[in-house]
């Protein structure tokens, strides 16, 4: 009771990268406020599913395991997730902000009549004091997340009610292995008395869901293309130069959107988060929301043709000219001293 | 019964482009500035409700219903100039603060006043909130089913609708009973632009409060044509629990708000010659970053 809950997400057996990554945050929360990390994992074909989940130290798993659980589904998910955490009463609650989080989290946060707050790029321990009464409010969640479309960055707190519940997306947290041999409890819900045919109103009749071919989250060095790239055929160009670097190939929404490349690459606050040791972009303008997902890269190269491109401001090196003309000098340059 | 479609939606500042002139010497954005218009996802929301109207030949209605200050109402005209039929404006200073559990508290009261009703479509979220809760959260508190992601809702029965969702690497085609509350998202298709004869119908719609700020006397023209009128419902009409309401209502708080200002890295600025591209190749080779 009263410890830290993670809402781990499963996609045919496999626990989401981003429930992980939250398992890793709710390990070093729970520490920090000196209690347990408990997993609620709701869906199919799940028998090893604590082996995936243990080593992240989570003291307790509970699971939910039917087959009528898998594909997602808003009411039946909900129906165990209350009844969990209102035996349970968590402190703190982390679902990752995907189509599932976004979907639960809020109507989980509605019926327990607490606060809940969306797409924390940051969550800290810290204290409050209420300034009309002066009561002080120890050690609570802080939820640090940009606001007003990207122009402000706000800390909301949830002094009165519990479980205080967030949602973040996937690249913000790190994954860390605490011990590849944690022991967890496991509890099986019961879910035979829990849910009713009103859990099943909604029914799913199609799914074309495609696998994800490519990650570009755990590569070391992105090669990113913009709408400035050109068109689909000039990718090719930073596809070349990646290859002989080691490197992977990512892209603005603008790129994406516009048909040059495949939405798994693409960067920022609606794609994914990256932290490469360096991050070449190449014609990106660099808009609040793109580097929200590439900001913490440890070195950045901006090529642009436009002098007055944000992007340039967080670039470590500027290189004012066309994608076209510079990324094939800097293949050749590349092969000529690298023999 | 009549089909009742009631669209949720809000007026917002726009913060997609929040220029220098937005922006005051403190760093904090001045939002006065900032044009106020129809939330974008709310707009897409609105035609799915257009379209499923024409789906049922016409035998539709389509209520905009809106919780801000009075001239949230300029959002419900601008609805009534694409083709619904009436909105409804909840408005009080009571309700200055509030959260999304706040917010879904009271919109909540306002869909169930106008029961029965057969969907609420709503944006899947707000721009200058952008936390996509209040449509789940009013579907939980209206204790109705909820479809979110909803690219197209692509056959409407009395009782059942199929809604084309658009997922992360896919799409789902889901069922559901009605009523239903369903969030839609930008993927879906943009709204229809204004319809002359419609807006020429209702450009003297007005609420109570808008009216008595009028210099012109719009008495006579609201009585003749009744549908001019735009009702205004406050936490009384609601009867709304004063202590879900606004900041009182509203589990989370801002504790900080910090401004995103620029800081101008040290960036070393190369031209594209062969010999400064050449240069930080070599440096990037030699400090191991690449090679």
């Amino acid at each position: 009771m009263k410890n830290v809950f993670v809402y781990c997400e499963i996609d045919e057996g496999v626990v989401a990268d981003v429930s992980l990554e939250l398992l890793s945050k709710g390990r070093k929360l729970a520490n920090e406020l000196n209690c347990k990390l408990e997993a609620l994992v709701i869906g199919s074909k799940l028998n090893d599913v604590d082996k995936q989940i243990s080593p992240f130290g989570v003291d307790v798993i509970h699971i939910a395991d039917d087959e009528k659980l898998f594909p997602y589904l808003t009411l039946p998910h909900t129906t165990i997730t209350l009844d969990v955490f209102k035996q349970e009463q968590p402190i703190v609650a982390l679902f990752g902000a995907t189509s599932v989080g976004r979907d639960l989290a809020p109507r989980i946060a509605s019926s327990l009549k607490c606060g809940l707050t969306a797409d924390c790029t940051s969550l800290v321990i810290g204290d409050h004091t209420e300034n009309k009464t002066q009561t002080v409010y120890k050690n609570l969640l802080y939820q640090i997340r940009p606001a007003f479309g990207g122009n402000i960055i706000a800390t909301i707190i949830n002094p009165e009610t519990l479980p205080q519940m967030a949602t973040v997306r996937e690249g913000v947290m790190k994954k860390e292995i605490v011990s590849k041999t944690y022991k967890s409890e496991i509890k099986k819900v019961n879910i035979g008395k829990l849910l009713t045919d009103a859990d099943f109103v909604t029914k799913i009749i199609e799914r074309h869901i495609e696998k994800q071919k490519i990650n570009i989250k755990n590569s070391q060095i992105i090669i990113a293309g913009g709408y400035g790239v050109g068109s689909k055929e000039n990718f090719n160009l930073l596809y070349e130069l990646a290859d002989l670097i080691g490197a992977e190939v990512g892209a603005s929404r603008a790129a994406v959107d516009a048909g040059y490349v495949e939405h798994d690459r693409q960067v920022g606050q609606t794609g994914v988060t990256v932290r490469p040791k360096l991050y070449i972009a190449c014609g990106i303008s660099g808009a609040v929301q793109h580097r929200a997902g590439m900001d913490q890269s440890a070195q950045i190269i901006s090529i642009n043709s436009d002098p007055d491109a944000p992007i340039h401001n967080i670039a470590d090196f500027t290189i004012i000219g066309e994608v076209q003309d510079i990324i094939p000098k800097m293949i050749k340059y590349y092969k000529s001293n690298t023999k | 019964m009549s089909f009742r479609i009631i669209v949720l939606a809000k007026q917002v500042p726009d913060t997609r482009n929040v220029g220098k002139d937005a922006m005051k010497a403190d760093g904090t954005v001045n939002r006065a500035v900032l044009p106020a218009i129809f939330n974008p996802e709310d707009l897409h929301a609105l035609e799915q409700a257009l379209r499923i109207k024409e789906m049922l030949s016409g035998n539709a209605e389509i209520i905009l219903l809106t919780m801000g200050p009075v001239r949230a109402s300029e959002i419900i005209r601008e609805a009534m100039y694409r083709g619904a039929d009436k909105g409804y404006l909840i408005t009080d200073r009571k309700f200055a603060g509030s959260d999304t559990l706040a917010t879904s508290y009271t919109l909540s009261l306002g869909v169930k006043k106008l029961a029965p009703y057969h969907l609420v479509l709503c944006g899947h979220q707000a721009i200058d909130g952008d936390t996509a809760q209040v449509g789940p959260q009013t579907a939980e508190k209206l204790g109705i089913p909820q479809i979110t992601f909803a690219e197209e809702i692509s056959s409407v029965s009395e009782k059942k609708v199929i809604v084309k969702r658009r997922l992360e690497r896919g799409i789902e085609v889901v069922e559901s009973t009605i009523p239903v509350l369903i969030t839609v998202h930008n993927s879906a298709p943009v709204c229809r632009s204004r319809n002359s004869k419609l807006l020429m119908k209702n450009k003297h719609a007005r609420t109570v409060s808008e009216l008595q700020e009028e210099t012109r006397d719009y008495a006579e023209l609201h009585t003749s044509r009744p549908y001019l009128r735009i009702e205004e419902w406050n936490a009384i009409d609601l009867a709304a629990s004063p202590e879900s309401l606004g900041l009182t209502g509203s589990p989370t708080k801002v504790k900080k708000i910090e401004n995103v200002v620029f800081q101008q890295k040290e960036s070393k600025v190369l031209s594209n010659s062969d010999r400064d591209i050449e240069g930080l190749v070599k440096e990037l080779i030699n400090s191991h970053i690449i090679g």
